[in-house]
């Protein structure tokens, strides 16, 4: 089997000034099925495809409620996400007790950047095997930030991780625009039609896959939501109404053809890497 | 700290001194060289205190008042210390109570300003922070039977809401339109809220400074532990001012028709 | 006390405790609950503020009211409210109010040797949508009960409601049976009788009077369409259902 002469320690640099470890950390992530952010100027929101081991089986856990103003959506090592969303759990809940303030969305980023930083420097450690699309709003409006074991974390106006997540990217590309502007339920439907694109080919977004994670006021569709809009997850019944307002694909393709510079197929955009496909993780 | 002078400045182990350059046998054991060392030292009373603190809200912002005074017993022992001081942009804190744990407080708020300021994200804690953050050192340290001695008064503006609120050395906190610490809680308090109480959003800044000379030239009729120089500090959209020193105006005039005290015979 | 003698040995030590004044109160009925408190913070003879709740609300269905030590009062409530955080954290849904009930207890009790100086009344709904009330001590004792007052102003309102709800020293007439439970509307008008007569009373009680009123699921407003003011706290019309209402007090 291949092996590779400066993968068994991750605190070694590659003579090409690689620390392979940390490169296998950020495959992990890809082998997670995928998530999608996105922001307008009054929301953030995440979109993610749960998967399940089976027809008996339930479906994973995607996203994750930190505090009223932030939650999180994942791709990748789902044990590894318990533990760094409840740090962030912690630093939320110190912010209110300390300063009675809701901690601001990048500190909070940037806390566990700093701890997935540590474990690609300090000898027997292993970097965190989980990504993470960050949302929340504070005093300096809605935010969508990545999360990567790389110990990396920036911020984006649209942004997706995990397994075929390049074809949703290239369409938050090609639209990304006019999300700044967009209604809600607009920004939902971009993400759905996003979250679409990392889709294997027999398989289709339903109420029982899709999770919709949203920061910001609410939805004409929403009821009972805090006036502030705290973040809530969207599950089963309450998605429907969001997964029938998409454009169906061959019509939303029809469309993009007309356009001039029509854009590669969306597969087609994915590079084709072994650690890039749809498969299952032994949890 | 270490009670023996002839410790002092020296290398505290013969682990940095292997060529014996100073006469170790003439020093104490250095295992049990401070009696007080295996103590705890707490505060049990306040040593140099500052007296009474007034606030009030008015229609542009919050005003501070406190005198210079820094006692000590009963003796007027520093007469220019500042009691007020500033906490980032758009906060203000004064202190009754022992001068040195201020001073301590002063480090600490100064440290998390600077902490806060390096995070250079648009984000700042304001007076209401500053509050919540004193509270929790002020509860945390009266729950470790080792108080910081003061009573504090946070005042502040930010984003348009004004803000005032006390915390003392049991943690104890409360906010209100006027606030007085020790004794201007019993003197200055009444004058203040029958001077503000209903008048917070009309009062101009002229007004509530005049309101405050008056409250703190009867707290120097009255309390011995005051002195007749005081700053004013101020809060409103243009940020923090302390003002420089000031004179309270007195006429003692009266005092020569009073019988009854003193060396009078009559 | 140190008398300033040198005879004998003193000790001298620091006193973390004080007592803020205020009164607290809670009645259960059928299928509600009422928790209310005084809004005066008072040391000795000051009033510090005429506005400092006493009353907090803790998800849709609890409503914590804590009297004493202000400061170690208001500490409880932030680590409750913590705890009750990490629960939603883990389960997705609010704890149930007897769960609370035992979670302070335990919060109480770790603090036995220095212990929270604060009376606490928990008021809400049960699981089986019935309207409680549980009182505690400072150490964590506590029981179940349809009605318990607290804090300085006890002395006089307990007894006011062990007549008006328990009926005790009330003499029926022949045939006739005491109900088992008050109205609604019948429980806010002893609420604010209790407050106003120990505000006569009692000078640490007065200001302003803060009444939550927490309605189980798939009750009515009814015996509160009347009440003069009352604000909803909860979002969801379809779950248990908290309402606030704020009466001024004497301030004298």
């Amino acid at each position: 089997m291949y092996r590779n002469t400066y993968d068994s320690d991750n605190t070694v640099f590659s003579p090409q000034g690689r620390l392979h470890q940390v490169e296998y950390a950020l495959e992990a992530v890809k082998q997670g099925s995928a998530a999608v952010g996105l922001r307008s100027k009054t929301h953030a929101i995440l979109l993610a495809l749960k998967r399940s081991t089976g027809e008996l089986a339930s479906y994973q856990q995607k996203m994750y409620r930190i505090d009223d103003h932030v939650g999180i959506a994942i791709a990748g090592l789902t044990s590894d996400a318990r533990v760094l969303s409840n740090f962030m759990r912690q630093q939320a809940m110190s912010s209110r007790m300390v300063f009675n303030r809701p901690i601001p969305v990048n500190r909070l980023v940037s806390s566990i950047a700093d701890k997935a930083q540590v474990n690609t420097q300090e000898y027997g450690r292993r970097p965190y095997g989980v990504g993470f699309l960050v949302i929340g709003q504070d005093k300096t409006g809605p935010h969508l930030y990545e999360f990567a074991p790389s110990g990396n974390s920036y911020e984006y106006y649209a942004m997706s991780i995990g397994a075929r997540s390049q074809s949703a990217k290239t369409y938050l590309e090609k639209h990304f625009e006019s999300f700044a502007d967009c209604t809600l339920e607009d920004l939902i439907r971009h993400g759905l039609h996003a979250l679409r694109e990392s889709l294997q080919q027999d398989k289709e977004l339903t109420i029982n896959n899709t999770s919709i994670g949203i920061a910001g006021p609410a939805s004409v569709h929403e009821k009972d939501v805090p006036a502030g809009g705290s973040f809530r997850i969207l599950e089963g019944e309450p998605v429907e109404v969001f997964l029938k307002s998409m454009v169906p694909k061959e019509t939303a393709e029809a469309q993009a053809a007309e356009a001039p510079a029509a854009e590669a197929p969306p597969d087609g955009a994915a590079p084709a890497q072994a650690g890039d496909q749809d498969v299952s993780m032994a949890e | 700290m270490d009670h023996f002078p002839t410790s002092w400045g020296r290398p505290r182990t013969e682990a940095y001194d292997a060529y014996n350059t100073f006469p170790l046998h003439q020093r104490p054991n250095p295992g049990h060289k401070d009696a007080f060392a295996e103590g705890v030292q707490r505060t049990q009373q306040p040593i140099v205190t500052g007296t009474s603190v007034l606030g009030i809200l008015y229609k542009d912002g919050i005003m501070l008042v406190a005198d210079t005074l820094a006692s000590y017993g009963s003796l007027a022992r520093f007469k220019s210390i500042q009691r007020l001081h500033p906490v980032g942009s758009s906060t203000v804190i004064g202190a009754s109570g022992d001068m040195s744990d201020f001073q301590y407080l002063q480090t600490l708020l100064e440290e998390l300003i600077i902490e806060e300021f390096a995070e250079a994200d648009k984000h700042e804690l304001g007076p209401a922070e500053i509050h919540e953050y004193l509270s929790r050192i002020m509860y945390g340290r009266r729950s470790k039977m080792n108080p910081l001695w003061n009573s504090l008064l946070v005042a502040g503006k930010k984003d348009g809401k004004r803000f005032l609120a006390y915390v003392d050395l049991l943690g104890t906190t409360y906010s209100a339109s006027t606030i007085a610490t020790g004794y201007g809680a019993y003197i200055a308090l009444p004058l203040l809220r029958t001077a503000v109480e209903g008048k917070e959003d009309t009062l101009t800044e002229e007004e509530a400074r005049k309101i405050l000379e008056d409250a703190m030239r009867v707290l120097f009729y009255r309390d011995a532990r005051s002195l007749d120089k005081y700053q004013i500090a101020i809060v409103n959209d243009e940020g923090v001012t302390i003002s420089e020193p000031k004179k309270i105006e007195t006429e003692w005039g009266f005092a020569e028709g009073i019988r009854g005290y003193g060396a009078q015979i009559q | 006390m140190p008398d300033g003698s040198y005879a004998h040995p003193q000790q001298r030590q620091f006193n973390p405790y004080t007592e803020n004044g205020g009164t607290i109160l809670a009645i259960a009925g059928a299928d509600f609950t009422v928790i209310a408190g005084d809004t005066r913070q008072s040391e000795g003879y000051s009033i510090q503020t005429r506005y400092a709740p006493k009353v907090f609300r803790l998800t849709d269905r609890a409503v914590l009211a804590v009297n004493g030590f202000a400061a170690d009062g208001n500490m409880f409530v932030k680590k409750v409210k913590q705890r009750l955080e990490w629960y939603r954290h883990a389960h997705a849904k609010d704890m149930p109010l007897r769960a609370i009930a035992r979670l302070i207890q335990t919060m109480l009790y770790a603090q036995r040797f220095f212990p929270y100086y604060v009376y606490n009344i928990l008021g809400g709904i049960e699981e089986d949508g019935s309207g409680a009330v549980y009182s505690f001590d400072p150490v964590g004792s506590y029981e179940r009960e349809a009605c318990r007052a607290a804090g300085a102003a006890q002395s006089l309102v307990q007894p006011f409601l062990d007549n008006q709800i328990y009926f005790k020293n009330q003499q029926l007439p022949p045939g006739q049976t005491r109900p088992l439970h008050l109205s609604l509307s019948d429980v806010l008008s002893i609420v604010i009788d209790s407050f106003t007569s120990a505000t006569e009373r009692h000078i640490e009680v007065g200001d302003g009077l803060e009444i939550y009123v927490v309605l189980a699921k798939g009750r009515g407003p009814q015996g509160l369409e009347a009440v003069r003011g009352a604000q909803e706290l909860t979002t969801n019309a379809e779950g248990d259902r908290v309402f606030i209402v704020r009466r001024e007090l004497k301030k004298d």
